[in-house]
């Protein structure tokens, strides 16, 4: 149980909820809260949306009013990296000075893949961060005419959603059969494919980028097909790695993030939230990371309260996770935690007209529902999820909709 | 205890609604209703995560 100093280290969602958590349960001693941009802690999701159209001021991102984040006290130290950590010995290096801490909370998230061959290319871009977005904004109201979009995840649907509301003309590439498909499977994926060439985007799928073509600023792109396009703008949305390369050599269990125990304990007084954590969810099987803005919320709370718990206290993070993305005018909720081979039924709606609840069973049980532009039933069937209803309980309550 | 929320904001996400569904429902027409404005004392908790929950911070507490 930690009494004295803690450091949090990642100044974004996790980090911030961590902070406010600590406080709310009556933490008195100094919070270090540690950023490696230069911003107070803001919001990501408007970042590929709102913001990057061009209808959101910075202000408008900041994750708490100046007033809320003066009123928690924070030793908030922007601009600044952890460059190492001694779990053992309770100190770690901030920008190469050592400090000793008694309670850490490791929230530093992940970071964009980007395609070889790229760096230092003028009109090539990673969206991450809320410098990322204002440069793309920036492209995008300085004349950008043709975007390619390589990968069709979240990041990728709702840049090109945003771009194509303004105007531009969008080429989205995929290597897979189909959009989200890694995720939502061939069934729904070719629904995600559907809206997006509705939407007016020549959507390529089952094809990878063979080489970006420019000298100093991309021109052009050439396919795996052999196909060249002519590209003034491209984004990269190709996934994530966690930042855990200050962490080696201290200590902790690395993974593909910072591995913790069932309640988010990496090592005595260390715990870990957000995006570079992994976790063994007691309602899934194996190690968990999620990359979702609700994950990030709810275990910086509960990775803060755990540092204030003793061992005999504490509680397994058992979260259903659950996520949207706005494209178009289209609301994509998905709740649970599907297989690509899951079976998947519509249970309301008609996904023709882009508006409808489906779910995703496996072997008797009831895995995820997905739902476009229907958050109350997704929400509902968060709910059948947490209480582990079965997929013929899930179907009879579904059978009351529409 | 007063329950605001911002329709500016809100983008009918009903996370709300699965945390506090005795306060908050998003109903088929995709908007949100405030069932419960003004929430016994015995709600605070779980309206507060409501609010810390909303993916629009567009619900706020007024005492």
């Amino acid at each position: 149980m930690v009494r004295s100093a803690v450091t949090i280290v990642g100044a974004s969602l996790a980090g911030y909820w961590a902070a406010e958590t600590l406080r709310r349960e009556g933490f008195e001693d100094r919070i270090s809260l540690i950023g490696d941009e230069p911003h107070a802690p803001y919001d990501r999701p408007p970042l590929s949306k709102k913001y990057l159209a061009g209808d959101l001021d910075d202000d408008r991102l900041a994750l708490t009013t100046t007033e809320k984040l003066a009123d928690l006290q924070l030793d908030l130290r922007l601009g600044c990296s952890a460059t190492g950590l001694d779990v053992a010995g309770r100190t770690l290096e901030v920008d190469g000075a050592v400090e000793s801490f008694d309670g850490l909370v490791i929230a530093t998230g992940t970071r964009c893949r980007t395609l070889p061959g790229t760096v230092g290319l003028a009109g090539v871009h990673t969206l991450r961060t809320r410098d990322d977005a204002a440069a793309i904004r920036d492209a995008l109201a300085d004349g950008a005419r043709r975007l390619m979009v390589v990968g069709a995840g979240f990041i990728g649907a709702e840049v090109a959603s945003t771009a194509i509301g303004r105007g531009v003309e969008v080429t989205m590439v995929e290597a897979l059969e189909a959009p989200f498909g890694r995720v939502l499977g061939v069934e729904m994926g070719a629904v995600m494919a559907d809206v997006h060439r509705h939407h007016g985007v020549d959507l390529r799928t089952g094809v990878g980028v063979d080489e970006v073509l420019g000298e100093g600023r991309v021109t052009g792109v050439r396919l795996a097909d052999g196909a060249t396009l002519e590209v003034d703008l491209l984004v990269v949305g190709i996934g994530v790695v966690p930042n855990t390369e200050w962490l080696e050599g201290s200590g902790l269990t690395l993974d593909d993030g910072v591995v913790c125990d069932g309640t988010c304990l990496a090592a005595p007084g260390v715990v870990a939230a957000g995006d570079v954590a992994r976790w063994p969810n007691p309602r899934y099987d194996g190690l968990m990371r999620v990359e979702h803005w609700d994950n990030a919320v709810q275990q910086g709370v509960h990775a803060a309260r755990r540092l204030l718990q003793s061992d005999e206290e504490a509680t397994p993070f058992a979260p259903v996770p659950w996520f949207w993305s706005d494209q178009y005018d289209r609301k994509v909720q998905l709740a649970g935690r599907p297989h690509p081979d899951d079976e998947v039924r519509v249970v309301a709606g008609s996904t023709a007209e882009h508006r409808f609840a489906a779910f995703y069973g496996r072997d008797g049980r009831f895995t995820a529902a997905l739902g476009m532009n229907r958050p109350r039933q997704v929400m509902q069937s968060k709910g059948l999820l947490e209480a582990g209803a079965s997929w013929e309980e899930a179907l009879a309550f579904a059978s009351e909709w529409d | 205890m007063r329950v605001v929320v911002d329709f500016d904001l809100c983008e009918s996400n009903a996370i709300c609604m699965q945390i506090a569904p005795d306060v908050f429902e998003v109903r088929d027409d995709d908007f949100l209703y405030i069932l419960e404005e003004n929430p016994g004392e015995d709600r605070r908790a779980v309206v507060e995560q409501a609010v810390q929950r909303c993916p629009k911070q567009a619900i706020s507490l007024e005492d």
